[in-house]
C-alpha cells in the first residue's frame, strides 16, 4: 500500500492552491501533514481521494494512476475520515458505521448480517459499543470522530486519510482520538492525517510533512523536521522548542510571551 | 430468521393498518355498503355466486368507490415516497415533491388541456407530459449553472416553477369564465372525485417504474444524505444515484399530480411523521412513508367525500390538516430536526 505524489499542482481558477507537491507515503506509516489553515491540505486530500481530477502532475496509488480508479475500487483501497460534522439527518451511531460497508453490497441491496457484525466489532475496537443506539448528532464531537473512524474501519480499506481529526475537540478527546490513530498505524494501516498542532505531530507520527502556501517545506522524521525555524516559517511566530523526557516529546512555547513575563519579572 | 427490530414492527403494523383502512373506507359513503354484500361482490369476481345484492350497489362499489380508494392510496403513497426521496438527495428536510417544479408543470399542462380540448384523458396526459418536461428543463438549466449542483437544481426549480405558475395564471385570464375557468380552478385545488379505473391504469406504470427503484435504492439514499464527497469516498457514485432517484421521484410525482391535481403538504408532512415513527434510516423510512402516505390520503379523501353533501377539494383539506400538524411537529418538545 503506497501513495506516490509527484510534482502535483492544482488551481481553482487562477488561484494556485497546490504548487508542485511531491512525497511518498510508505506502507504502514503514519504521516502527518502540518501546516496553517488554508494552505491546501484539504485540497491535496481531495486530489488523493479522487474527488478532484483536474490537477497537473502525477498521483499514484499502489503504482496506478488515481484517476484510473473507479469510485468503488477507490473506496476499497482508501477510506476517508472527515472532520466530525453535523449531517442534515440524525442517524443512529450504528447506522452511521454501517454506511461504511456500502461498497461491499450491491447497489440495490442493504448491508446484511456479515456487515452488521463488522460494524459491531469496529465499535468494540474503538471502545464505543455503548454508543450503538445513540443518535449521531446527539453525541460529543470526540465521540463523533471515533464513530467516523469506526465507519472507515468497516470499509476494510488499508489506507486511512484523516482531515484534521482533532479540530474542535477538547484536550482529552484530542489525545484519545490520536492514541487510537497511532494504534491503528501499529496494526498495519497506512495513515495520512493533517493537523496544525506541532506538539501533537511530534508525539503522534512516524514522519511529518510541513506545508505552507501549497508547497512542501520539509519532510522527514519529527525530530529532524520540527525546528524553531520551521515553526516560524509556517506560522510566523517565534517559538522556543523544549525537548522533554529525552526528546520523547517536544513542546513549542511562543517566545514573545516568555520574554514579556521575564522583563516584567526583572523590572 | 432475525428478530424484527422496533422500527420494522412499526412498518409491519402500518401495512396492517392500511388494509383495515381500505376495508373501512369501502363501507363508508353516500351509499353505505354492508359487509356481507361487499364480501359477496368481491368473491363473485372469483367464484360464481348468485346475486343477493342490488345491481346499483355493485356499480357504486366497482366503478366509483373502489377506483377512488385505490387511487387515493396510490397518490398518497407516491407523493410521500417522492417527498422522502427528494429530502434525501437534497440533504434538506424541507424538500417536497414539487421542489423541481413537477406540480407547477402539471398544473400548466392541465390548464392548457382544459383551454384547448376538454377531455379528461387528454388533461391527464398533458399534465403528466408537462410535469416531466418541467423537471427535465430544470435539470438541464442546473447542469449549465456554475457552482454547487444541489443549490443550482433547487434554484432553477424555483425559477421554472414561478414561470409555469405565471403561464397558468395567464391561461386562467384568457379562459372562458363560465366553464373553462371553474374547471381549471377545481383541478388546481386537487380532487379524486370522478376517479376511474382508466386513471389507475394510466398512472400505475409510471408509478411502479418509480416506486420500485426508490425502494431498491433506499440504502444508497442514506449514504447520499452525507453529501457527494463523503458518499464517493464510501464507493457510491453520488451523481449517478442522485440522477436516478430524481428521475424516479419525478415519475411518481408527475403520475400522481396528473390524476389528482395539486395536492400539497402530503409530500412534506408524511415523510416527517414517518421520520418520527421509524427514524431517518431509509431502509424503514421509505416503506413507512409510502404506507403512511396511503393511509393519510385515504382518510382525508374519506372526509372529502363524506363530511358535507358537496365535496371539499382534497388540496384544501390537506392544507387545513397539514399546516397545523406541521406546526405541531416543529414546535413539539423533544428531539430536534
Amino acid at each position: 500500500m503506497s501513495i506516490e505524489i509527484a510534482n502535483l499542482s492544482f488551481s481553482y481558477g487562477d488561484r494556485l492552491i497546490l504548487d508542485g507537491i511531491s512525497f511518498v507515503a510508505k506502507d504502514k506509516e503514519l504521516l502527518s501533514i502540518l501546516g496553517p489553515n488554508g494552505t491546501g491540505k484539504s485540497t491535496l486530500f481531495r486530489c488523493i481521494l479522487g474527488l478532484l481530477s483536474k490537477y497537473k502532475g502525477q498521483a499514484l496509488l499502489n503504482g496506478m494512476d488515481i484517476r484510473d480508479f473507479r469510485i468503488q475500487e477507490m473506496a476499497q483501497v482508501i477510506a476517508y475520515i472527515p472532520q466530525s460534522h453535523y449531517p442534515s439527518f440524525n442517524y443512529s451511531v450504528f447506522d452511521m458505521v454501517l454506511m461504511g460497508t456500502t461498497v461491499q453490497v450491491s447497489t440495490i441491496s442493504s448491508p446484511g448480517i456479515k456487515q452488521r457484525k463488522l460494524a459491531e466489532s469496529a465499535l468494540e475496537r474503538l471502545g464505543i459499543p455503548h454508543l450503538k443506539q445513540r443518535g449521531y448528532t446527539q453525541i460529543s464531537g470526540g465521540e463523533r470522530q471515533l464513530v467516523l473512524m469506526a465507519r472507515a474501519l468497516v470499509q476494510e480499506a488499508k489506507i486511512l486519510i484523516l482531515d484534521e481529526p482533532t479540530a474542535n475537540l477538547d484536550f482529552g478527546n484530542q489525545i484519545r482520538v490520536l492514541t487510537q490513530i497511532k494504534s491503528l498505524a501499529k496494526e498495519g494501516y497506512t495513515i495520512i492525517q493533517s493537523t496544525h498542532n506541532p506538539d501533537q505531530t511530534f508525539l503522534f507520527s512516524d514522519r511529518v510533512m510541513a506545508m505552507k502556501d501549497g508547497k512542501v517545506l520539509a519532510l522527514g522524521t519529527p525530530s529532524d523536521v520540527l525546528t524553531p525555524e520551521l515553526i516560524q516559517q509556517l506560522y510566523g511566530i517565534e517559538v522556543e522548542l523544549q525537548s522533554l523526557y529525552e526528546d520523547k516529546a517536544r513542546v513549542c512555547i511562543p517566545k514573545s510571551i516568555i520574554e514579556d513575563d521575564y522583563q516584567q519579572f526583572c523590572s | 430468521m432475525r428478530k424484527m427490530n422496533r422500527h420494522q414492527v412499526v412498518v409491519f403494523s402500518l401495512g396492517i393498518l392500511l388494509i383495515f383502512s381500505i376495508i373501512i373506507s369501502i363501507r363508508f359513503g353516500r351509499y353505505p355498503i354492508p359487509g356481507k354484500e361487499l364480501l359477496g361482490i368481491l368473491l363473485s369476481k372469483f367464484y360464481p355466486i348468485e346475486k343477493f345484492w342490488p345491481e346499483q350497489v355493485e356499480i357504486v362499489l366497482l366503478n366509483i368507490r373502489l377506483p377512488r380508494i385505490l387511487l387515493a392510496c396510490l397518490v398518497g403513497c407516491c407523493l410521500s415516497a417522492a417527498g422522502a426521496a427528494y429530502q434525501g438527495v437534497f440533504q434538506n428536510p424541507m424538500a417536497a415533491p414539487d421542489v423541481l417544479g413537477a406540480s407547477q408543470g402539471a398544473a400548466f399542462g392541465a390548464a392548457l388541456a382544459i383551454l384547448c380540448y376538454r377531455n379528461s384523458t387528454f388533461i391527464t396526459f398533458s399534465a403528466f407530459f408537462f410535469s416531466l418536461l418541467t423537471v427535465a428543463l430544470v435539470f438541464l438549466i442546473s447542469q449549465r449553472a456554475r457552482g454547487k449542483t444541489i443549490l443550482a437544481l433547487v434554484l432553477s426549480g424555483i425559477m421554472i416553477s414561478s414561470l409555469f405558475s405565471a403561464a397558468t395564471s395567464f391561461i386562467k385570464l384568457v379562459a372562458d369564465p363560465t366553464d373553462q375557468l371553474p374547471a381549471i380552478t377545481y383541478w388546481l385545488m386537487g380532487s379524486l372525485a370522478g376517479a376511474k379505473f382508466s386513471d389507475i391504469l394510466f398512472s400505475i406504470i409510471p408509478m411502479s417504474l418509480g416506486l420500485i427503484p426508490l425502494l431498491l435504492l433506499r440504502w444508497r439514499l442514506n449514504v447520499l444524505t452525507l453529501g457527494d464527497d463523503e458518499a464517493k469516498t464510501m464507493g457510491v457514485n453520488a451523481r449517478k444515484i442522485r440522477l436516478l432517484v430524481i428521475i424516479c421521484a419525478t415519475f411518481v410525482t408527475a403520475a400522481s399530480v396528473s390524476v389528482s391535481g395539486m395536492i400539497g403538504w402530503v409530500g412534506l408532512i408524511i415523510p416527517h411523521l414517518a421520520r418520527k415513527l421509524v427514524g431517518n434510516n431509509f431502509n424503514q423510512l421509505m416503506p413507512a412513508a409510502m404506507l403512511l402516505g396511503a393511509i393519510f390520503l385515504l382518510f382525508v379523501d374519506n372526509f372529502s367525500r363524506n363530511l358535507f353533501t358537496t365535496e371539499i377539494p382534497l388540496g384544501i383539506l390537506t392544507a387545513f390538516i397539514g399546516a397545523p400538524f406541521f406546526i405541531y411537529l416543529i414546535t413539539r418538545k423533544g428531539e430536534s430536526f
